[in-house]
């Protein structure tokens, strides 16, 4: 059973959605399932990880078909280790999502849903072949709609029409760039693609289909001057739902992205400078963005933009340390953003408005939830020894290095402007004297709510710190992953004899 | 839709359109048809037989919701997907075959489970959107 590890991530997640569909009248239940689905999933994805670390890349051909025939199914370091941290704010939504979610929501399948978007990601990540890859994509868009309008308030469903929109447009062009590669090589398994497209003697259509594949993910990803979708959609739903949008789904774009511009269409140095220039005004607006927000939500939604460029940034100075870094900066922002998310969330339930205008008092009232509060705001700034510190020391080195002064400006730029950001939002929430107005009243703030439901709202956040704080003071332990990832990245043959079956004499 | 002729012929229509479906769904391996093209031609049935006769008759002869069927297609096709894993050892989706003919139906083999799977997944999502859509009207 051992050999099919690989593609576990996925059934785990298809059978708890079934099982949770099967539970339909039930909900009660059903938070029990999408519990246990969860820490099932974190289970199977650490079993596969520590197979992974020890024997070397995985793969699985679908179907008995022999690649490149088949769809073959990859599980390298990358993805594992983003497949973990998926199951574990996978595990802090389901979590929370107990009673953040009001059961007219449940109802209409709300675990189901939220289970089939944590399969599509699985999906995404271990998938071998380009066309699989748009598939699962589809699967993560069409869950992230029925999330995003479940519950139909009306600014929900705005904020769905706008994010459906462009991600179906960027899914089109997605597919365009999918053909265009299919009519110039004949193939869409990504490892024969990785030997193909070099030997293309028309090398400037290669470059034209490389930056189709870059809007299309960059739309995902929410990279200037496609961002726009995402702060207009992602404060709409429920704290569970933004929380998982945010630290999981711009993320895939970013893995896309990387996996695309590494293995298939290496960078040459116009589409790197082209790289280089979108990350930095990325950060630029995302930054000021973040600045002129008042709304709590707005804000992180910005933040979310502003540090994407951290990752693609990291991506454009293709070298191994960038690399590291970009993908040590992907690991730290999934658990930060989502637990950021969330925290703003539990802030919605103590002042009952996400303003920061309404808000004020936190360390007075709340000095324990404060101090939960303050660990992942300082990580995001990256005060040492938090976890944002890390990434950045590989990211600056990079740029240093390499002489890339722009980019360096902007990620100091990124960092200057989070720290003012979590100051503004430190002062208004935190220390400032609470506003005196009138306390809405079909509404249930937190601290009515009973011991059950504070422990639902407070356990995903200490989990995600955990997870902050064990980045954070064992920092080593990723940065031995994410060197081991940079050179599975950079050296595509250890991909391609996997996905081959070819037998290794040097291991990793 | 009071219409004496419809409700006649509905009624004959839809044990026939019923079987027509299974027949397009095994004939589907190597001919035109399967899962999903028959799992349309039953949802139809149903659905016709409902402008016909209401939708309450109609739910009287499914009994169940159709809602149901879509869990209980996804379990049959995920366990054809998964049982070449269990029983022989070989990847995800690989086609197992039951070496003899089957009168009737031919060969068989996982892939017949699959298409089976398709087949409610797609009848149990067309009638619920058909059912809730007239319910709300």
């Amino acid at each position: 059973m051992s050999e099919h590890l690989t593609i576990y991530p996925i059934i785990v997640h298809l059978l708890t959605a079934i099982l949770l569909l099967l539970s339909w009248m039930n909900p009660k239940v059903q938070r029990y399932i999408s519990i246990i689905g969860s820490i099932v999933g974190i289970i199977v994805g650490g079993l596969l990880f520590s197979q992974v670390w020890t024997e070397g890349i995985q793969s699985v051909q679908l179907g008995n078909w022999k690649a490149p025939f088949g769809i073959t199914m990859v599980a390298d370091t990358f993805a594992v280790t983003l497949i973990v941290l998926t199951n574990i704010v996978a595990l802090a939504v389901s979590i929370i999502s107990t009673r953040n979610m009001v059961s007219s929501r449940l109802k209409f399948g709300y675990y189901a849903i939220f289970h089939f978007l944590i399969m599509g990601l699985s999906g995404a990540f271990i998938t071998g072949d380009l066309f699989s890859l748009y598939v699962w994509f589809e699967v993560i868009i069409i869950s992230s709609f029925v999330l995003l309008t479940i519950g139909g308030r009306n600014i929900q469903i705005e904020g769905a029409v706008k994010y459906f929109t462009l991600n179906m447009l960027s899914s089109i062009i997605f597919l365009t760039g999918i053909a265009m590669v299919y009519g110039v090589t004949g193939s869409l398994n990504m490892a024969e693609l990785s030997r193909i497209i070099p030997e293309i003697e028309n090398q400037g259509l290669v470059h034209t289909i490389s930056l189709i594949f870059f809007i299309g993910f960059g739309v995902k990803s929410g990279v200037f001057p496609l961002y726009f979708w995402l702060p207009a959609s992602y404060h709409t739903p429920p704290a569970a739902v933004s929380a998982l949008f945010a630290g999981l789904l711009t993320k895939v774009g970013i893995y896309a992205m990387i996996r695309v511009f590494t293995l298939i269409f290496p960078l040459g140095e116009i589409n790197q400078m082209i790289l280089m220039v979108v990350a930095g005004f990325t950060i630029f607006f995302g930054g000021i963005g973040a600045l002129v927000q008042k709304d709590i939500q707005r804000i992180f939604s910005y933040l979310i933009i502003c540090h994407i460029g951290f990752m693609v940034g990291g991506l454009s100075l293709f070298t191994e340390v960038a690399i590291v870094g970009a993908v040590m900066y992907m690991f730290h922002d999934i658990i930060v953003k989502a637990t950021l998310f969330l925290i703003g969330g539990v802030m919605y339930r103590i002042f009952g408005s996400t303003r920061l205008y309404d808000m004020g008092g936190l360390m007075d009232n709340y000095p324990r939830l404060s101090f939960l509060f303050a660990i992942p705001m300082f990580a995001l700034v990256g005060v040492p020894p938090l976890s944002g510190f890390w990434p950045k020391v590989s990211l600056f080195m990079a740029s240093y290095t390499q002489g890339e002064m722009f980019l360096l400006i902007m990620f100091i730029f990124a960092s200057l402007i989070t720290l003012v950001i979590i100051a503004k939002i430190w002062n208004s929430t935190f220390s400032k004297k609470p506003v005196e107005r009138e306390k809405r009243k079909a509404f249930k703030y937190f601290e009515k709510f009973s011991f059950a439901e504070k422990a639902a709202y407070i356990v995903p956040i200490i989990i995600l710190v955990g997870v902050t704080l064990y980045y954070s003071f064992f920092a080593e332990h990723f940065q031995v992953i994410s060197e081991r990832i940079g050179k599975e990245l950079m050296n595509t043959e250890h991909y391609y004899n996997a996905v081959f079956g070819i037998k290794e004499e040097t291991k990793l | 839709m009071n219409s004496l002729i419809l409700n006649t012929i509905s009624k004959t229509l839809l044990p026939l359109l019923v079987l027509f479906s299974v027949f397009v769904l095994l004939r589907g391996h190597y001919l035109p048809g399967g899962g999903f093209v028959g799992g349309l031609i039953a949802a139809i049935a149903f659905i016709l037989h409902a402008f016909a006769n209401g939708l309450n008759e109609t739910k009287k002869i499914l009994r169940i919701h159709p809602g149901f069927l879509i869990p209980i297609g996804l379990l049959i096709a995920t366990l054809s997907a998964i049982a070449p894993m269990i029983i022989t050892g070989e990847p995800l989706m690989t086609g197992l075959w039951y070496e003899k003919d089957i009168p009737i139906l031919g060969k068989i083999g996982s892939a017949l489970f699959f298409d089976a799977g398709v087949y409610f997944v797609v009848v149990g999502i067309c009638l619920t959107i058909i059912f809730t859509i007239s319910e709300s009207v």
